[in-house]
């Protein structure tokens, strides 16, 4: 049966440079023919450094120690590096995460098909008009129109769906005998994802190729995968057949990650791990898992928990390789009734960039106290909409009130009162948080510009830390010294120290691991629940908006297409948009985390 | 400021972050052996330069022997075209060279920071004011600009660090400039918008403590090239006037006897040569270590 087994990995180490850390190590794999391999982990846990180096490839400042990825039979790291590289493409192929980065913006898409493929096989072997022919054959395989238009086009006149396709096609022109996929929807609407996946899948089983598929989503990964290794810390702590592992996760991190997936029905309470993954360069001794792990023991500290294989094919890392922790019915949302006053008016906005109109005829009202969502892909307007509230979008008609009192339009020219009540989260933690200051002088610089001197500082900070579920002692701290969970919590705590009415959210989790988005949205609910602060969570997750707000508005291209409670809009959905959305959304409860299966 | 402070060790029993702060550019250039090289060619010409006059065995301007006369006794680099001491003069000359040399790259430097900065983050017409006029004055030669405007007003020692210092300040607003609107497009500024932070506070404490990187490679460029303008002014006899010591000057002065007594320019010479040489491994290593190049993963 050897010559069913397309990639085997063995003993497989890859550490950094100079520190000589180990960023990958003590990595088994095996994958058989046409089977995929979903490699899931938070950041930090290796995998894309794994990933890599299934290629035999190793990022700038690490490098492969040890081990071998022997794929159809060849060890591809003991291979010279010119067979090496005529490898990558004719056995191996990659699809990185944006395809943008590897679609060359200055070629037509044909030339790069082409190349793609007299750089995988000898060239005699492929003429011209075969050539054509192959790239025709994949583009249409790949769902793409395969007319000479088509093919003469540049990769900036390809959307990004379209684009990510094309990179599939490249990947798979050569016929590769194992594919790696590094997270290759991130970024793309939930529509398009859908379509990416389905053609990854059918590619795979058409080929009769093997694929590693990474991710951190495991709702994506569920979905495409037959296998599933767990990432982390460097190690692989779980790994078995898709449906040995989420029927019955035996590692408690897996269980855990399951969890935090977010419930579409939101009957589960989504549950985030508390703490975050160590770094390569400070992983405590032992069980990698321990400091965040409940049922931690004296024994898990004191040495690496070896593989154990619980049934057929099925290991754990994990001394105690259990049962999954039950998972909890979700706390109800605070009823919603909209009878509350409303913090927040939007009257018949409109929005331009130049010529092209990206807001028109938009109404929405946050209640007092609670939470609105908007929804929309990227591209909808939902961030200029949101810019446009807090003053820092000022080019726009129409009108927003805040207690029924007129803004105006730049946030320069609202009263300081005004600027205060209403606050803003924004997207990327690492972009939002001035490198140069600590934590402390993060949270004190707006509360000083908006209410004047305060009487204890240390108090202010202490408070907003807290209220952000942040320990007191990172105030001393620089942001590249914090996780980007920690970095979005003291964007919250930087917020919520002015003593804000209205918090606004900007896809305010979409660039932190599952796990970790969890637990920011456990603490909004928490905030909207204690403190009674109305948001206005700005979304593409549907999953979120279920376990979080109380009304939904649905954005598409500028216009508000469906809005109202979000019982009624998930139960019965009007516009079609609003169903699609709800229909691609990866449905994902693995048989353990569904809460009639207990009881 | 902030470099020194000093970093909390998580509380025990809490995950580490692991993340330590990512060591500030000063000590990352450090580690490149380029700085460090530098670093000693320079500290080594300062030293002559500053503690040379309290070492000088004669006054720079008292006639000790006949001119042009060899290495003797108590006159190790022998006497130049007035009879004075070599050593005495090359001792008492480099402060001058980089006095100058300093207080014009400061012009220059703080100047083009404070327009990079504000065109960078205001943008519109001011912006494009500043950066014409800056492409007018970048067509003038550094050097034949200054040799204009001495030679119409005359050598004053103001005038030639003034010129010098303008002429460095289009090209040092052009870099600050990029490196500005890099920062401006980044959330935490928009941030501070949405609060209603003074423009000029988001300047001075969002926009250029981030900027500063580009900022310390250019100082270390304008200094090196200051230091070379002024050197070539003070030969062309632009700078200082005789009987001041000053290398510029003594070059100027003693060349025509290379040939006979060569101490006379030597010495000067290779001190300007390896200020410069120094001062630009410096920038060369500040500029690497703020791309990161060499930065590997490191505990
Ligand atoms: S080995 Fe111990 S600490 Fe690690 S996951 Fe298992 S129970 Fe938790």
């Amino acid at each position: 049966m050897s010559g069913d087994v397309v990639l085997d990995v063995a003993g497989l180490r890859v550490v950094g440079l100079p520190s000589k850390a180990e960023i990958v190590t003590e990595v088994d794999l095996t994958l058989g023919r046409g089977e995929v391999l979903g490699l899931v982990g938070e950041s930090g846990s290796g995998k894309t450094t794994l990933g890599l180096a299934l290629l035999a490839h190793a990022k700038r400042g690490t490098s492969i120690a040890s081990g071998s990825v022997t794929v159809c039979g060849r060890d591809l790291l003991t291979l010279p590096a010119e067979e090496v590289r005529r490898a990558r493409g004719r056995t191996v192929a990659y699809i990185p995460q944006s395809p943008a980065s590897a679609l060359n913006p200055a070629l037509r898409i044909g030339t790069q098909l082409r190349e793609c493929l007299n750089g995988s096989a000898s060239r005699e072997a492929h003429r011209e008009e075969e050539g054509e022919e192959r790239v025709q054959e994949v583009l249409r395989e790949v769902a793409l129109p395969d007319t000479p238009d088509f093919i003469r086009r540049y990769p900036h006149q390809l959307s990004g769906g379209q684009q990510q396709r094309i990179a599939i096609a490249m990947a798979f022109i050569g016929r590769p005998e194992l594919i790696v996929l590094d997270e290759p929807t991130t970024g793309l609407d939930v529509t398009t994802q859908r379509h990416v996946l389905e053609t990854v899948r059918r590619m795979c089983e058409g080929y009769g190729a093997s694929g590693v598929y990474i991710s951190h989503d495991m709702a994506v990964v569920a979905g495409i995968a037959d296998r599933l290794a767990v990432m982390y810390s460097g190690r692989v702590v779980e790994a078995g057949t898709a449906e040995a592992v989420l029927a019955a996760p035996r590692h408690p991190y897996t269980a855990r990650l399951l969890l935090a997936v977010p419930d579409l029905a939101a009957e589960r309470e989504m549950t985030g791990i508390p703490g975050h993954a160590p770094s390569p360069l400070a992983r405590p001794g032992g069980c990698a898992f321990a400091p965040r792990c409940e049922l931690a023991e004296d024994r898990c500290r004191a040495e690496q928990p070896a593989p154990v294989e619980v049934t057929v094919g099925h290991t754990v890392r994990c001394v105690k390789p259990g049962s999954p922790p039950a998972p909890r019915p979700a706390t109800p949302l605070r009823a919603g009734d909209g009878g509350g006053a409303p913090v927040l008016e939007v009257r018949g906005l409109s929005a331009r960039y130049g010529r092209t109109e990206v807001l028109s005829g938009i109404e929405l009202t946050v209640p007092a106290g609670e939470c609105v969502a908007l929804l929309g892909e990227s591209g909808s307007g939902k961030t200029t909409l949101s810019r446009a509230i807090v003053g820092l979008h000022p080019e726009f008609d129409g009108e927003i009130l805040l207690d029924g009192e007129a803004l105006a339009h730049g946030s320069y020219r609202r009263t300081e009162e005004q600027r205060r009540r209403v606050q803003y989260v924004f997207q990327n933690p690492y972009e939002a948080l001035n490198p140069r200051k600590t934590v402390r002088e993060l949270v004190l610089g707006p509360v000083r510009v908006l209410r004047g001197r305060v009487a204890d500082p240390d108090a202010v900070v202490r408070d907003a830390l807290e209220r952000a579920s942040l320990r007191g002692d990172l105030a001393g701290r620089y942001p590249d010294q914090l996780s980007g969970g920690e970095r979005q919590r003291v964007a919250i705590a930087r917020a919520l120290a002015t003593g804000p009415d209205l918090l606004i959210c900007d896809e305010i989790t979409s660039s932190l691991d599952v796990s970790v988005q969890s637990s920011i949205v456990e603490l909004l609910r928490e905030l909207q629940r204690r403190d009674g602060l109305s948001l206005l969570f700005v979304t593409h997750d549907i999953a979120l908006v279920r376990n979080l707000a109380q009304h939904v508005a649905v954005l598409e291209d500028g216009r508000i297409v469906e809005s109202g409670p979000v019982e009624r809009v998930f139960t019965t959905p009007d516009h079609p948009y609003t169903r699609s959305l709800i229909d691609d959304t990866p449905h994902f409860t693995p048989a353990f985390a569904r809460l009639d299966s207990r009881d | 400021m902030t470099e020194t402070a000093t970093v909390p060790t998580p509380a025990p029993g809490t995950p580490a972050t692991g993340a330590g702060r990512r060591e500030g550019l000063l000590r990352a250039a450090l580690r490149l052996r380029r700085t460090r090289a530098g670093l000693v060619l320079t500290a080594l010409v300062l030293g002559v330069a500053l503690l040379g006059p309290l070492l000088a065995p004669h006054s720079p301007t008292e006639f000790v022997a006949a001119p042009f006369s060899g290495p003797a006794d108590g006159m190790p680099f022998g006497s130049d075209q007035l009879g004075r001491d070599v050593l005495s003069r090359f001792l008492h000359g480099g402060l001058t060279v980089l006095g100058l040399a300093a207080a014009a790259t400061a012009i220059g430097v703080g100047f083009g920071a404070l327009l990079g900065v504000v065109a960078g983050y205001r943008r519109g017409v001011l912006d494009e004011i500043v950066m014409r006029t800056g492409d007018v004055v970048l067509a003038f030669p550094q050097l034949v600009a200054a040799l204009l405007f001495l030679s119409i007003i005359g050598p004053k020692l103001w005038l030639l660090v003034l010129v010098v210092g303008v002429s460095h300040v289009p090209r040092t607003a052009r870099v600050v400039r990029e490196a500005t609107l890099k920062v401006v497009e980044q959330d935490f500024v928009k941030a501070a918008e949405a609060i209603g932070v003074r423009r000029a506070k988001i300047m001075a404490g969002e926009l250029l403590p981030n900027v500063s990187s580009a900022l310390a490679v250019e100082l270390g460029l304008r200094l090196t090239y200051s230091i070379g303008l002024v050197a070539g002014l003070g030969f062309l006899g632009l700078g200082l006037q005789p009987p001041t010591a000053d290398w510029g000057l003594m070059i100027n002065e003693n060349r025509i006897a290379v040939t006979v007594q060569a101490w006379a320019v030597a010495l000067p010479v290779s001190a300007v040569a390896l200020l410069t040489v120094g001062t630009n491994l410096i920038t060369d290593g500040l500029a690497r270590a703020s791309i990161g190049i060499d930065r590997g993963v490191r505990s």
